[in-house]
This record gives C-alpha cells, structure tokens and sequence, in this order.
C-alpha cells in the first residue's frame, strides 16, 4: 500500500519536475511561459506519434527493443515540444507580445492539436504493448519490495528528470553561461551591456525548456498510465501545476526534485485511500492547489532577496529602450 | 553610413520604434491579421479533409448566422464573454492579471444553483431570483478578493494565485454535484425553480444587461475618480503612492468589482441559460475573455467587436467541424490558436516598424 503510493506519487511527480524544470529555465530567461501546459501536450502528441511510428514499422510488436522506444519517444517529444515552444519563442522575443497572453494562446492552441492528432492520426493500437516496455525497470528491482522498489522500481523517464535537474542546478550556479543566462532574467539590459547575445540566449533557454517540459506529458503516457489516452486536459492541468510548482521552489531545479515529489504525493492522495467517501476524496482532490496557494502565500511573505522571481520577467526586451 | 569606414554592416532588417501611428493603419493591421489568420487556418483543415476552401468559409458563416436560433445564441455568447470581459478590464487596467475569471464564474454559479436547489418550490420564484443574484455576486466577489488581499499586503504573485483558485471553485462544483445528485451520474437536471423570466425572447434580458454593464464600465473607468486610480496603479505603482492613491485600497476595491461582475455572469449563466452547473460551465469563458480584454487594447466599447468576432468564430467552426466531418471538436482550438497568434503578432506592427536596408552601395562609390 505505502509502497504503490510512494511510486505514484514519484510518478506523478517526475510528470510535474520535467515540467517545472523546463518553465525555470525559460523564467530564468526572463520569460514566463504559461504556454507550458500546451506545450507538454504537444509534447506528449509527438512522443506518441514517433513511439506509433516506430511499434507500426515492426513485423512482431513484442520485440519492440528498449533504447529505440526511449529514443524514439524523447526525439517526438522534444521536438513537438520545442516546436510549439519556437512559436512562443518567435513571437515574445523577436515580435515582443505580451508573454502571458502569447502563453493563453499557446496553450488553447497546443491542447487543440494534441485532441486533434491523438484522436484522429496517432495509431495506439500498440501503445500497451509499448507502455510495458518503456516503463521497465532495473531487472533485480522488479519482483523486489520496499525501499528497493521504491527506490529503483521506475522506468528510465523518472532518472532523467532526477538528472537533467541535477544538471540545470550545476549549469545555472556553476557556470559561465548559466551566469549569463541569470544576468538576462534580473536585468537585460545589462546584460547586453555585458556582450552577452540576449536573442540567442533567450531562444536556447526557451527552446531548450519546452522541448524538457515535452518529456513530462510523453512520460505520463507511455510510463505511468501504461499507453492510454483519454484527453489532454489532464495533462494540461499537470502543465499548470508545474507553473506553480516552479515558485514553489524559488526558480532552484534541484529543490523541485523534492517539491515535485511532495505536490505528486498531494495529487494522487485522492485516490490511494480506498476506503473514503466521495465527498472526502473530492475534498482532497482540492487539496494540492490549495497547498500551492498556501505556499506562494508563505514565500511572498518570507519576502528574502534571493527567493524573488528573475527582476525581468514577463519584460520584453528592446534595445533601444531607455 | 556614408563613411564605412568602421567597415559595419547595416542589417538587413531592423526594428525602429514608432511614434505614433495612424487609426487607420492600426485597423488595417488587424483586419490583415485577421485575414491571415483565418487563411492559415482554412487551409489547414482543408489539408485534413476532402472539403474545399469555400466551404470552409461557407460553413464558418452558416454556423455563426445560419437560423435565427443560431443568431440569437450567438448574440447571447457574446454577452456572456463581454460580461466576462467587463470583469476582467478593471483588474487588467489595474496590470492584476487575473487569471481566474472562470473559477469567479464558476463559483458565482455555484451560488446561483445552491439557491436554486435548495429553496426550489418552497419560496416565491421571485425571492430566490433575487437570493440568487445576491448570492453570485457575492461569492464571485468573495473568490477575487482573496487573491487581492494577499497580493495588496504581501504581493503575493496574483496570476497563480488566482490560476489555483479556479481549480479549487471546480473541485467545489464536483464535490456539490457528488452531495446533490444521489444517483452518482454526476449530472444536476436542470432545475425548474428560479429561473430570469423571458422578455420576448429567453435570450434578450442577458444581452441588454451586459451591454448596459459595459457602458457603465465604460463611464466608471473613463470619468470616475475610481477609473482614474485604476489607470495610475496600472501605470505605474510608485507614482500613485506620491499622488497620494492607497494602493492596497484600489486593488482590493477593483477586485471585488471584477469578482462581482464575474458572479453576475455565473448568475446568468444559472438562471437563464443552463439552469444546472458542471466543472465546464464557465465554458474557459475566463481565458477568452482575457483576450477578448486584450486584444481591445483595455477599450470597453471595442471589446463587444472583439468578444463578437472570438464567438463568431468558435460558432461557426462547430459547423466547419460538421462540414469537415473531424470527429472531434478540437479544431476549433487549433483554428482559434492560429487567429490568436495572428492578431497578437498585430501588437508588435503596431508598436515597431521594419526597416529594411537600403542599397548605398553606389551612394558610397560616387
């Protein structure tokens, strides 16, 4: 029982920490991206679109190979991801729209497309089959329990996340380019006096972020919910909640390894207790957000320098601006 | 540039930003925008079926305008999203982006239909009519203020603040609906007490009071001390603190008026248009009002073109969606997306122009 919840709940929550890192990373930019829950949509569409295309070029579907199912759906969607993500990008940085409304659109139009092409043009006949595969575990940890389980018992999805999150940490603290990329996010313009390339910057961290928040829907597909497609309004709503989850853990990827964790936790204790009464388990399916909002209330309060959002954000850049 | 002796390259495009620009230009821009917009997006669906590009626009205009029926519908669309809309231009005007304009909605539904179940048939239609309407208003006052206080005294960042809220007003829908309906279908029957009486038609009263909600917007944001307040905050927050304006009073009051004009819509919606309540019911009107708001650059008289064109156009993709036959109705968000982007990319034609490089080669050779 605890050991199937906490698994969930890694789940649920490396569907979130993929896409928390990926919103950091454009934040940091300066960029806030509320296209980020249609842009995990479009992500998941293209995972599955390359995983159908891939299972459909096989004579036996039962011999599907591991690596190629992971590459193939993390080439989908990243690429659908950083896409969709490209349009944002496009038209923020270089045609320099509002961020909030230009994400609105991004999302309405990323959750439209992935409705369209699931339901009409992706083959998901074979998508159970792939599922198992994708969502196999260290062999020594399959018919282990306990702490074992829980600690090794995921599909690949879950350590990448736990990795590039750990990476994203060090480049931003640690590195010459994740300096630069900081210096955009609290203050453009001197960061352009500094000879750092703003639009290149701006793109790379965008692109970059979107095609990671793409690997968070794909994951929720083919690992936890083992291939089934209902609608992408779930996954949209995850979208939100990785939004939140990314002032949740004051723009540090490596502490949203935990948050993510903690918010899959809340997101799934609605259904891990068997024996509650409908009207309990919808008051805890109000739970997480109401958590959210108590955290943001707690961090605007503590009110410390370093726990502020980047100065710039949601500010479009022009040179020539005073 | 007639010295290159710098040996600098002039870009071949570059960005300058204009000054001012004519009215005319500017509605040039969007109706091209539009027009483009709408091309891109007929040819997309026509690249998904067998249809043709005029009956993509055939079928766009006889969805929208086909019957009477579909007029009337429409036209009551248009009042529920500009209703929306008034809610959110103060609090937009104020730069609150408020984010939750369908759980306000929601909520103020919620209130609405709570009368309605529980006083149906034991009180005067009339008494409920009026519960009902004090009830939403207060409910979706209530469910903005909370944001606003926390983001007066802590500035408690305002757009995920009131982004969860709407999922905690969904989940208050859900859990009422699991109380109320015994069967467990989780659908409320429309319920037949409390419902606005018509006036010729079931669809005028909302129309008319939307629109004169508008124009009173219009004048309070225009020529009232209040609107002024708005307008400064949105500005800039350091200059109303000099002028001497209580910030914190301004948003909070603000708020509860968008909250209250969004409970108005939810009440509306519960007592004239559906007579029940889901998780959907605010239709995202929440989100598309937002860019009905914006895409009136704040103008309370432009956003009823604006909120008449987004409805037109997901009215008349319902049909396009037949024609085509796609079985879902997800094109039309597709279809939607694209005009957005379309008459978005409009703000920067506005504000900035192109120049492209000019050829001086010769000019530096004489």
């Amino acid at each position: 029982m605890t050991v199937t919840f906490l698994i969930s709940a890694i789940a649920i929550g490396t569907v979130l920490l993929f896409g928390c890192i990926g919103e950091t990373i454009t934040e940091k930019a300066g960029h806030l991206n509320l296209g980020i829950p249609g842009i995990m949509c479009t992500g998941t569409v293209g995972g599955c679109l390359f995983v159908s295309l891939y299972m459909n070029s096989l004579e036996v579907v039962e011999n599907a190979s591991w690596i190629m199912l992971i590459l193939s759906s993390l080439f989908g969607a990243f690429l659908f991801a950083s896409l969709t993500g490209g349009i944002y990008a496009v038209m923020t940085i270089t045609f320099r729209c509002n961020q909030n409304i230009t994400g609105l659109a991004i999302t309405i139009f990323g959750n439209g497309l992935t409705q369209f092409l699931m339901h009409s043009y992706v083959d998901k006949s074979n998508f159970s089959t792939a599922g198992k595969i994708i969502s196999k575990c260290l062999p020594f940890a399959e018919n282990s329990d306990g702490i074992v389980k829980v600690l090794f018992g995921h599909g690949f999805y879950v350590y990448l996340a736990i990795i590039i999150a750990l990476i994203t940490t060090f480049i931003f603290n640690r590195t010459k380019v994740g300096l630069n990329l900081r210096a955009i996010g609290e203050n453009t313009a001197t960061a352009d006096a500094m000879g750092v390339n703003i639009t290149l910057y701006k793109y790379v961290a965008i692109l970059l972020g979107s095609g990671i928040a793409g690997f968070g829907g794909v994951f929720y597909i083919m690992d936890y919910v083992k291939g089934s497609w209902e609608n992408a309004s779930t996954i949209e709503a995850f979208g939100w909640l990785a939004i939140a989850l990314v002032i949740f853990t004051l723009w540090k990827p490596n502490i949203s390894i935990i948050g993510s964790y903690l918010f899959g936790a809340l997101y799934i204790a609605a259904f891990a207790f068997g024996n509650i009464s409908f009207t309990g388990r919808e008051v805890l399916k109000m739970l997480p957000y109401v958590i959210t909002i108590i955290v943001l209330i707690i961090t605007s309060m503590m009110n410390k320098k370093e726990n502020q959002p980047p100065a710039a954000l949601g500010l479009s850049y022009f040179r020539e601006d005073r | 540039m007639k010295k290159s002796k710098n040996n600098l390259k002039e870009p071949f495009v570059r960005i300058v930003k204009r000054d001012n620009i004519k009215v005319q230009q500017v509605i040039l821009i969007y109706v091209l925008a539009i027009i483009c917009g709408l091309l891109l997006s007929s040819l997309i669906s026509v690249m998904f079926s067998q249809k043709g590009l005029d009956d993509f626009f055939k079928s766009l205009f006889t969805g929208a305008l086909g019957s009477e029926r579909k007029i009337w519908l429409l036209l009551q669309d248009t009042a529920l999203l500009l209703g929306t809309s008034m809610a959110l231009l103060p609090a937009f005007k104020m730069k609150f982006w408020n984010l939750g304009g369908n759980g306000q909605i929601l909520v103020g539904c919620l209130a609405a239909i709570a009368c309605m179940f529980y006083l149906g048939g034991k009180v005067d239609d009339s008494i409920i009519i009026l519960l009902m309407l004090i009830a939403s208003i207060a409910a979706g006052a209530i469910w903005a203020v909370i944001p606003a206080i926390f983001r007066a005294k802590f500035n408690t960042n305002e757009s995920l603040f009131t982004l969860m809220m709407n999922y905690i007003a969904q989940g208050l829908v859900s859990l009422c609906i699991t109380i109320w309906v015994k069967s467990g279908s989780g659908v409320l029957v429309p319920i037949p007490y409390g419902n606005i009486p018509d006036i010729g038609n079931k669809y005028l009263l909302p129309i008319i009071l939307f629109i004169v909600i508008t124009i009173l917007m219009h004048i309070y944001l225009r020529s009232s001390k209040h609107g002024y307040e708005i307008s400064v905050v949105g500005e800039s927050i350091n200059t109303a603190k000099y002028v001497g304006i209580k910030v914190d009073k301004v948003i909070i009051r603000t708020m509860i008026l968008s909250g209250a004009i969004a409970g108005l819509v939810g009440f509306v919606l519960a007592g004239s248009v559906n007579h029940t309540i889901s998780t959907a019911s605010a239709n995202n009107m929440g989100f598309t009002g937002i860019m009905a708001t914006w895409l009136a650059s704040f103008n309370p008289l432009i956003i009823i073109l604006t909120s008449f064109f987004i409805t037109f156009i997901s009215k008349g993709m319902v049909e396009v969606r037949k024609t085509f036959m796609f079985t879902n109705d997800s094109i039309s968000n597709i279809v939607v997306g694209i005009v957005y982007f379309a008459v978005i990319i409009c703000s920067f034609f506005i504000n900035y122009k192109l120049v492209f490089r000019k050829k001086e080669k010769e000019e530096i050779k004489k």
